[in-house]
């Protein structure tokens, strides 16, 4: 697996930076899902997050489990008081007008890219 | 859910308590947030505290899905961490059902917002050492959680 910061991963995804948080922290893989109990129950330290849902709980839920910063795919808008959570917890979330497919894919690429 | 009154002794924060309302999902996760950091403080280990975090986090999301209003309670012993939510809820009807996964009763709201995939309980009792689950119809829920507690690294 290659070792990428969240900085490099919004670079590549051209993703907008809505609540840094720590952009140097190493990613360590990536977790898909829109159900937050399943993040809950699965995701580990250190996981970047993708996902649909834009209200606080997913502040809540990265910053619960450690998450090195959580996508939001779609270019969903994220509202003031997800940002201000995030800034307070220092949870990074960035803003990706790519669907959760392709910033899946192209965060494939990035971690495990030339392994098959 | 309300930070009421945090009975935290400023020293170690061995305990403390809060206050949950029904539908208020805005600040949940408060509770988990709190112990996961009180744990880590105390020198515990971070998967253990991962645990509590989100053991508490679960029990916390079931009060603002399902009751009225109702308490978390955490107290940090030597070696395990015992959380209490009681709530004034309609009550578990289907125990075993509702520790099955993927069955839910939630309402839509909550889907919509990710929650409400049944597997709160099931999460509750995979992350804790021990679950009791003392439920009457009409009157209220109360969790009993235990997670042992191991040194961190």
């Amino acid at each position: 697996m290659a070792h990428l910061t969240t900085r490099e991963i919004q670079e590549a995804l051209k993703a907008e930076i809505s609540a840094q948080g720590d952009l140097g922290r190493e990613v360590v893989n990536c977790y898909v899902s829109d159900l937050l109990s399943d993040v809950l129950a699965k995701s580990i330290e250190g996981n970047l997050w993708i996902t649909q849902h834009t209200h606080s709980n997913i502040v809540a839920v990265a910053s619960v489990k450690g998450l090195a910063g959580v996508v939001i795919a779609g270019g969903n808008k994220i509202p003031e008081d997800t940002l201000e959570k995030a800034r307070a917890e220092g949870v990074t979330l960035l803003r990706c007008d790519m669907s959760t497919f392709e910033a899946a894919g192209e965060v494939y690429n990035l971690l495990k890219g030339g392994a098959g | 859910m309300v930070l009421e009154s945090a009975h935290q002794d400023p020293e170690d924060e061995l305990e403390g308590y809060f206050s949950i309302r029904g539908g208020e999902f805005e600040d949940a996760g408060t509770c988990a947030t709190v112990i996961k950091s009180a744990l880590r403080k105390l020198g515990h280990s971070d998967e253990c505290a991962s645990r509590a975090a989100v053991s508490a986090f679960e029990a916390e999301m079931n009060v603002i899905i399902h009751a009225v209003a109702g308490t978390l309670n955490y107290t940090i012993g030597s070696d395990e961490i015992l959380i209490t939510v009681t709530d004034m809820g309609p009550g578990i009807e289907d125990i075993g059902r509702a520790m099955t996964e993927g069955f839910s009763t939630a309402p839509e709201w909550a889907k919509e917002k990710g929650w409400g995939s049944g597997l709160g309980l099931p999460n509750i009792k995979k992350h804790s050492d021990s679950l009791e689950i003392d439920t009457r119809k009409g009157e209220g829920t109360t969790l009993t959680i235990r997670v042992m507690l191991t040194p961190g690294g």
